[in-house]
């Protein structure tokens, strides 16, 4: 059993993880280590996990580096971003360890912390216990209750009432490592009634080892608050990635997610999104582009647990070679949620022959005066457009070029900060052209 | 004149159905050609084929075009040589912006033939110049190609994108169709403008009302594949006049 190994080198080395991490994040441990020793990892068995096999990733070893010991290279110097608007404000997560030195100081407004969770579950205990683990559940979810089990360190946003981030923030998710590594880390982002976040969280691989990454993503959205969560994926292909993101929220909050998936390994991401105060909206969108072996599965759940709130879901994938993709949307209108406006596109290219699509699109309804509709279609590039294209003089490989990066660009189009879209939209169409291994000027990757 | 295009004996099949069965023509440059004929003679077909639609299968015959095998080209490359078609059903491609697709165009079509890309200040002029010559509204240009273009928008977009790239031999595809007495007008005189002594024009039409703005120097009668009666404008009125009974009995 692949989960004994996890299992021994937690309860062997719990005083190791404890002492370098903080006491909200260490009363956590005990009940996930139940849960866990109960579920395990989930596997292909489960019909949710058809597609990725997330046991099997856990039978290699691994290197933990459970004293997180900080690296002594510094990513501030080696990293230039050239997205307007986006180097203000800009942190790195260094594997599973928030990289604390170097910090430009930039002025955030009052009240508003941006850095370690580690050091916020130190120093804002009462605010840190209300939020932490609260919606990352870790009953019946092996991978969430591992990651509560091993993280110690990570990424957290607290924005208070009423208090706007008008800048878009930037954090970099960096794999370095010289030998395989997993990472575990955490991402809590609190945005109080009224107040309003943007947040951009890029990831790449430094380093040519295999890494592992579990990353669960909370996020709370008071009333009336306004949250945008991006995430841009840029990993080598020896990097499995496993994503949870729950977000809950309060009446007429606005959360939007994007993900956006350039280069993988393997990546699973899981989003569990409760609306529980009326007249919240929520959109939900990815964007997939694959190739070679590589493999992406998202699985987007909406519940509806309140009337009169509204969510979009939106997923694009361009598959290429061999590889794969898979998209599981659940929709579930609880038996009150009445006025329920629930939408869900699912568009899907298989580019090759060999490239593979599994999508189920899943809806629950239990009220009866509510506007649902989801829409699936996989397929080819239309023929005609190509034709038509090429008639008037455009060679075939760009014509499918820029009939994907149109088909692709919808996605981007939903992202509501202009500079973070453009500067997507010119890594995608760099991306069909085969020239994605760093964004802009930053020489961090290799 | 020069001959432009030398089309011998082509045979074309869709879809396992022998559509060409025979077909000759030539062009010469300076030359306006219209190809009339009643519904499934094949119009449409040589259309797609001379343009390289990759769903027709020529099987036989031989197309020559200034001297060189049309043939054996991608359609692409048969777009650098300075072919066009108007599409009778312009295609819809949404997330394509009008702007970006025609200024690559404009430019593959120019790196074809050993030239620069063109400047931006040079490509806004002559995009306002070519837009003014078909009346076409200055927004479709932000817009999708095609997308939630009306039916008149659409065809004035085929002879926008004619003139933007000057192409050597145009063919209009029932250019004509569902066109309004303004928009007729207006698309066969942007064609008109475009004549030259080094172009030519393949008109294929059902209806003699283009023929009115666009004189035609020879008429062609196309039936089951070939072309059965080539003569000069008057056909057309003949035809306008009489049908294609007259024509095509001794054919069936």
């Amino acid at each position: 059993m692949v989960e004994k190994q996890y299992i021994d080198i937690f309860t062997q080395y719990r005083k190791l993880i404890d002492e370098n991490s903080a006491e909200g994040l260490n009363i956590y441990r005990d009940e996930a280590l139940r849960e866990f020793s109960q579920t395990g990892f989930p596997s292909k068995k489960l019909e949710d996990y058809h597609h990725t096999n997330v046991a099997k990733f856990f039978e290699k070893d691994y290197g933990l580096n459970l004293s997180q010991l900080g690296k002594d290279f510094n990513p501030y110097a080696s990293h230039i971003c050239d997205v307007p608007d986006l180097s203000t404000f800009l942190f790195f997560l260094v594997n599973d360890l928030f990289y604390n030195e170097n910090i430009p100081v930039s002025k955030l407004p009052n009240g508003v912390y941006v850095g370690s969770i580690r050091e916020f579950a130190k120093t804002h205990t009462d605010i840190f216990s209300k939020y932490y683990g609260k919606i990352a559940d870790v009953k019946n979810n092996g991978v969430v209750a591992f990651n509560t089990m091993f993280v110690q360190d990570g990424f957290l946003v607290y924005v208070p009432k009423n208090v706007e981030i008008d800048k878009p923030l930037q954090l970099i998710n960096l794999l370095q490592s010289s030998v395989d590594y997993l990472a575990n880390r955490r991402i809590l982002i609190i945005v109080e009634d009224g107040a309003r976040l943007k947040l951009l969280a890029c990831d790449h691989t430094v380093d040519s080892s295999n890494f592992l990454v579990t990353q669960v993503t909370e996020i709370f959205a008071g009333k009336n608050a306004k949250v945008d969560f991006y995430e841009l994926e840029v990993n080598s292909e020896a990097v499995v990635r496993l994503t949870s993101t729950f977000v809950h929220q309060e009446a007429s909050s606005n959360v939007m997610v994007n993900n956006v998936t350039l280069e993988c390994g393997v990546t699973r991401n899981n989003y569990r999104v409760k609306l529980a105060g009326e007249h919240a909206e929520a959109s939900v969108c990815g964007l997939v582009v694959a190739e070679k072996e590589q493999q992406v599965d998202n699985h987007a759940f909406l519940d509806h647990a309140v009337p009169n709130c509204t969510s979009t879901q939106l997923f694009k994938y361009i598959l290429q070679d061999n590889a794969i993709g898979a998209f599981c949307g659940r929709i579930l209108v609880e038996k009150d949620a009445q006025k329920t406006q629930a939408y869900q596109t699912n568009r899907n290219l298989c580019m090759s022959p060999q490239a593979r699509m599994f999508s189920k699109p899943q809806l629950e309804i239990y009220a009866d005066d509510v506007k649902c509709s989801h829409g699936l279609t996989t397929g080819q590039l239309d023929e005609d457009a190509l034709f038509y294209l090429r008639s008037r003089g455009i060679g075939k490989q760009k014509a499918y070029d820029m009939l994907m990066q149109a088909f692709a660009a919808e996605v981007l189009q939903h992202i509501r900060v202009p500079s973070v879209r453009e500067r997507l939209l010119e890594l995608l169409e760099q991306r069909f052209k085969g020239e994605v291994s760093r964004c802009g000027n930053c020489l961090i990757c290799k | 004149m020069a001959n432009l295009l030398n089309i011998e004996n082509l045979h074309a099949n869709v879809e396992g159905n022998e559509i060409l069965k025979g077909l000759s023509l030539k062009v010469n440059k300076g030359e306006v050609h219209a190809i009339m004929g009643p519904n499934g003679s094949g119009k449409s077909t040589l259309a797609s084929v001379l343009v390289g639609n990759p769903n027709y299968e020529v099987t036989e015959g031989s197309v020559t075009y200034e001297g060189k095998d049309l043939l054996e080209m991608d359609p692409e490359e048969r777009a650098g040589e300075g072919l066009f078609l108007s599409f009778q059903y312009p295609v819809e491609i949404p997330g394509v912006s009008m702007t970006n697709f025609i200024r690559l165009a404009l430019n593959e079509t120019r790196k074809y033939k050993g030239l620069e890309p063109i400047s931006a200040t040079d490509f806004l002029k002559l995009m306002k110049e070519k837009r003014e010559l078909v009346e076409l509204d200055k927004s479709l240009s932000n817009r999708s190609v095609n997308e939630g273009f009306s039916g008149g928008e659409k065809k004035r977009n085929e002879i926008f994108q004619m003139a933007m790239l000057n192409p050597t031999l145009s063919i209009l595809d029932e250019t004509d169709s569902g066109l309004d007495i303004d928009a007729l007008r207006i698309v066969a005189a942007g064609v008109q403008k475009l004549r030259s002594k080094d172009n030519a024009t393949i008109v294929i039409t059902h209806y003699q009302r283009l023929l009115d703005h666009i004189k035609p120097d020879v008429v062609h009668v196309l039936y089951k594949g070939r072309i059965i009666k080539s003569a000069g404008p008057e056909l057309a009125l003949e035809l306008e006049e009489r049908g294609y009974d007259w024509l095509i009995k001794d054919f069936d």
